[in-house]
């Protein structure tokens, strides 16, 4: 069997100064034009990578919003002048690699000035309404069409779970915080290692209802780093090496597929749940098999729909299960026992890589004071908005 | 309100010109998901046609928080609500009319779109946004309805 991968469609815009295009109509006309050539459409794509320089946050992922969001996963590439060409490797290594067998590479930049900005407001001598952006906003958006702050979006993610379950209430939003302040007294790596009271979390300042400041994660540096190998070097390598080696069971990265309220407010459920579904099937493990998990809680609602996200609970009861102390460490699947990103911290490049350095360190039975004893399978999960998820499974050697 | 003021919408996607304030989404001609902002091709389908479409006023609210830290100063806390519009379109926006409270918020209850003056330019332009708000809050006038003037901060 030959790894051979080929190209069946290219397009490019003019290159010149576009005043009439902001980045996203280029990054449009350029992936749309791709897909026509190669007559296919979006819903054929397995992958997408996604390259530019200058554009922050989930770049590519805006460009999906534009061409269709099917819920597949999305490289944002930088790579300064390397980062086109980065963009069309990664695409080439996951067909390499059998994870998909089409996809699309798309670079973009827009470097001149004058040419509408998609997003950004600009700076003005006078203040004289003017549309801008997309939605042809004439003045600052924020506090007047609601909130875009990210403890307030994920308070709302909150609400929403509370409005469509019974039995959940700022009382077992607080909880989540309490159980995370409480897992990260026994982490000399956490940013925060003390414990906080029930109630001193509920009378806390209150950034956005439900949300008190010691349920929102601080702001912290740090980083997080881990080795790979293939199987093939794995059998060279010394006997306590591969003794502690953790095996990567389940892999699994997606994107908002469309959901209609996903582009006034993200929905962080729906790709969780794919994630978290898929990686269960490729790793063939069962939620109940799980015997801890580092979930992405930036804030104390979103541990909550986690958990019934990643079927860690009954459908529809996370607020049931914190009150019964389901996801603390002596609980049946113990959640975030390093603290968390609300007592851990969560210094953001760093997080999706320190939750499986933590799940790691217990399938390794290294862990300390706060080692899950017998730890065998772990699960971890990352949220970025926009949005991003990746969920990992990872085992402990049979060795 | 001088008829001599003029008037722009805080957003394109509010309509301010003949009959009642509504809002106008792009509907796709393939397979008729509405989207607010302008879109290359639509993030449900791919299609690439859209046709310009008015929405209903009235909704649910599907989530709320009510926002205190970084409030913008002139505004000071708020309730911010994902509606669920009556045909399945969501928009985001603050509920309007009531106290900043998290009790103040009844999702069960319907809420209906109005609008109210939100800022003016140094041309005298006035910008009009819109909110939504329960029927209860009707008789409230106009400058009344932001329900952003109380001191809590």
């Amino acid at each position: 069997m030959s790894d051979d991968v080929w190209i069946i469609g290219a397009a490019m815009t003019p290159i010149r100064r576009h005043l009439d295009r902001d980045v996203l109509d280029l990054a449009a006309d350029a992936a749309l034009g791709a897909l026509d050539d190669a007559s296919a459409t979006i819903q054929d794509m397995g992958v997408l990578a996604v390259g530019t320089q200058f554009e922050p946050y989930t770049f590519g992922q805006q460009v999906q919003k534009q061409i269709g969001q099917t819920g597949i996963p999305v490289y944002n590439v930088h790579n300064a002048c390397a980062t086109g060409a980065t963009a069309v490797r990664s695409v080439l290594m996951e067909i390499r690699a059998g994870e998909t067998d089409m996809g699309l590479a798309l670079g973009v930049e827009q470097m001149t000035a004058g040419s509408p900005p998609y997003r950004s407001t600009r700076p003005k001598d006078r203040n004289v309404f003017e549309p801008d952006g997309r939605d042809g906003h004439v003045l600052p958006t924020e506090g007047v069409l609601g909130t875009g702050q990210m403890y307030g979006v994920f308070a709302q993610t909150g609400t929403d779970y509370a409005r469509r379950h019974d039995g959940v209430g700022f009382e077992q939003f607080a909880r989540v915080a309490e159980k995370n302040h409480a897992h990260s007294t026994l982490n000399p790596l956490a940013q925060y290692q003390r414990p906080y009271s029930l109630e001193e979390i509920m009378q806390a300042e209150m950034l956005a209802y439900p949300n008190t400041l010691p349920m929102c994660c601080p702001t912290g540096d740090g980083a997080a780093a881990v080795v790979l190998v293939s199987d093939a070097r794995l059998r060279t390598l010394d006997p306590d090496v591969r003794r502690r080696a953790v095996k990567i069971s389940a892999s699994v990265m997606t994107s908002d597929p469309y959901d209609p309220s996903g582009l006034a407010h993200p929905d962080v459920n729906t790709l969780t749940r794919l994630a978290a579904d898929a990686a269960y099937e490729q790793a063939g493990v069962d939620p109940r098999d799980l015997d801890l998990v580092e979930l992405h809680d930036c804030f104390a609602t979103a541990e909550l729909v986690h958990y019934d996200n990643l079927r860690l609970c009954e459908p529809g009861g996370a607020g049931e299960w914190i009150d019964r102390r389901g996801p603390w460490r002596d609980g049946e699947i113990p959640v975030n026992v390093s603290g968390g990103l609300i007592s851990k911290g969560h210094p953001i490049g760093a997080t999706g890589v320190a939750n499986i350095y933590e799940v790691a360190t217990h399938l390794r039975g290294e862990a300390g004071d706060r080692q899950i004893e017998g730890a065998r399978v772990g699960l971890t999960h990352v949220i970025g908005l926009g949005s991003a998820c990746a969920v990992h499974i990872l085992e402990r050697s049979a060795g | 309100m001088s008829s001599s003021v003029t008037r722009v919408p805080v957003v394109d996607y509010l309509a301010l010109g003949d009959g009642d304030p509504h809002l106008v989404g792009h509907r796709c001609d393939a397979c008729g998901a509405t989207h607010l902002d302008r879109h290359n091709a639509c993030p449900a389908c791919g299609g690439r046609a859209f046709t310009s479409t008015p929405l209903p006023t009235t909704g649910r609210i599907e989530s709320f928080t009510v926002l205190h830290r970084g409030a913008p100063k002139h505004i000071g806390p708020f309730v911010s609500v994902l509606v669920r519009l009556d045909d399945g379109t969501y928009v985001k926006a603050n509920l309007v009319g009531v106290p900043p409270e998290a009790s103040a918020v009844d999702t069960d209850e319907p809420v209906h779109l109005v609008t109210y003056p939100a800022g003016t330019d140094d041309d005298g332009t006035e910008a009009v946004a819109f909110g939504f708000a329960y029927a209860s809050g009707d008789d409230r006038t106009r400058d009344d309805q932001h329900g952003n003037e109380g001191d809590d901060r």
